[in-house]
């Protein structure tokens, strides 16, 4: 596999870009208790985006991990997880706030702080969603890769303070072109005081052809096949 | 059963500003004013009103299900819990529930939800998200919502278990009926309800049935 292209993406960074489909993009936590939170837009048509409750609903989980596809609103795969070191990636905890942020590490200023003042992951993706021609309506739920967030039996959500360690890594494949938007932001159950510091690698190498006779997350579930069945078609259409 | 405050509401229907029936596969889409109280009530039990909010003084934040559950730490709604939009923003608090944990994980139906969930020959069957979509066209109030405003929505009256391993499932309905719930707006709120047609889930034992909304002044 051909590394393309790779970049680190700091604490409190935010970045987006198109990338085209049949691509790996590989995340490596660089420090324990990573949360990278990521949203995914079709590249050619920005009102299809990561549906979580259908992603979540079609592959009864409440969790993502290898071999679960992010579906979008119309039902197609934006993108699959084909490795996972982990084994659970958060996406119903969205974006910390200002007030969020402010309340709990402190507030704190550009004037004071120059580019060590904290960002809030729903500014981030703001920033970045406006400078993509979207807006805050766009706003959904995000995915929070590397994070841990369980509930138990009344509920009460549980952010696992010790899932992500120095190291770990997570691959995802695109399916189609995706619009991606990331703030590296903290997940904002994490009872953490001090505000997280892990970068992320992010590496995009070339993917092998998805082969429906043999790939995991193709073969997953039949709910699975046939998101991908529908994107096929959309290619097939649209003569992508 | 918990995660569940049962309180129920001293208000009468003779009294209420709004009394209407909402069919099965019908949509309802009204603003509230601060104070005011909307009721949805399941008529024969079973059923799943899926429901999405807008601060109707900046529509482009929208209720936003994730800023809600994180806002409680719980992912399952009753009595006491403050729905939220994106922004963080308080837009109503359940201030009656004779029903039982309601779901805002499972977000709505829609018919390209339906191929991949059952089968490809599902597409043409009536879905929320048509229902939304039919009401955001209709809406004639100064605000263009498009499909980019329908963001996860809450489903009154359904039970989605989410289990401590991850898992997700569809349960038996907690309600019966008569069981409803009660919200009071915080703000200017625009609310748009579509009573689900699903057709292809047991939750509403294939039978989609009316739901009552009452409206009350403060
Ligand atoms: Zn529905």
């Amino acid at each position: 596999m051909t590394t393309v292209w790779s970049k680190t993406i700091n604490p409190g960074d935010k970045w987006s870009a198109t990338i085209s489909k049949g691509r790996l993009l590989r995340f490596t936590a660089l420090r324990d208790d990573a949360n990278l939170a990521m949203m995914l837009f079709n590249a050619f048509d920005l009102t299809e985006r990561y549906n979580m409750p259908d992603t979540l609903k079609a592959q009864y989980t409440a969790h993502l991990t290898r071999g679960n596809v992010l579906m979008s609103d119309n039902g197609r795969a934006l993108a699959s997880i084909v490795e996972d070191e982990l084994g659970w990636h958060d996406t119903i905890s969205g974006l910390s706030t200002r007030a969020g942020t402010d309340t709990k590490y402190g507030a704190t200023n550009y004037q004071q702080l120059r580019n060590e003042w904290l960002h809030s992951g729903y500014e981030n993706m703001a920033v970045e969603l406006v400078r993509c021609g979207l807006a805050i309506r766009d706003l959904g739920p995000v995915v929070n890769l590397f994070a841990k967030v369980n509930c138990d039996d009344e509920g009460r959500m549980i952010y696992d303070v010790s899932h992500c360690k120095e190291g770990a890594t997570v691959m995802l494949r695109t399916d189609m072109d995706v619009l991606i938007v990331l703030s590296n932001t903290p997940n904002p159950l994490n009872p953490s005081v001090s505000y997280p510091a892990s970068s992320v690698q992010m590496e995009v190498l070339e993917a092998p052809p998805l082969d429906p006779a043999t790939d995991y997350c193709y073969n997953f579930r039949g709910e699975n096949r046939r998101a991908f069945e529908n994107t096929a078609e959309y290619h097939l259409l649209a003569g992508r | 059963m918990t995660a569940f405050v049962r309180y129920e509401s001293k208000l009468q229907a003779e009294s209420a500003v709004i009394d209407e029936i909402v069919l099965a596969g019908d949509g309802w889409m009204k603003e509230l004013l601060p104070g005011q109280v909307i009721r949805i009530v399941d008529l024969e039990g079973n059923q799943a009103a899926d429901t999405l909010f807008f601060d109707a003084e900046n529509p482009d934040d929208h209720y936003s299900a994730v800023a809600t559950i994180t806002g409680q730490s719980n992912i399952y709604l009753t009595t006491g819990s403050i729905l939220r939009a994106e922004s963080g923003k308080e837009l109503l608090k359940i201030v009656a529930d004779t029903c039982g944990r309601h779901d805002t994980v499972g977000g709505s139906c829609s018919a390209q939800s339906n191929t991949v969930r059952y089968s490809h020959d599902k597409l043409h069957m009536h879905n929320c998200r048509d229902t939304f979509m039919l009401q955001l066209a209709k809406h004639d109030g100064g605000y263009n919502y498009t499909k980019r405003d329908l963001a996860p929505n809450v489903n009154f009256f359904m039970n989605v278990p989410v289990s401590p391993e991850g898992g997700l499932r569809f349960a038996d309905g907690v309600s019966a009926p008569g069981c409803y719930v009660e919200l009071e707006s915080l703000c200017r709120t625009m609310v748009l309800i579509s009573n689900c047609p699903q057709l292809n889930n047991p939750c509403n034992a294939y039978n989609p049935t009316p739901i009552r909304v009452l409206v009350w002044n403060p």
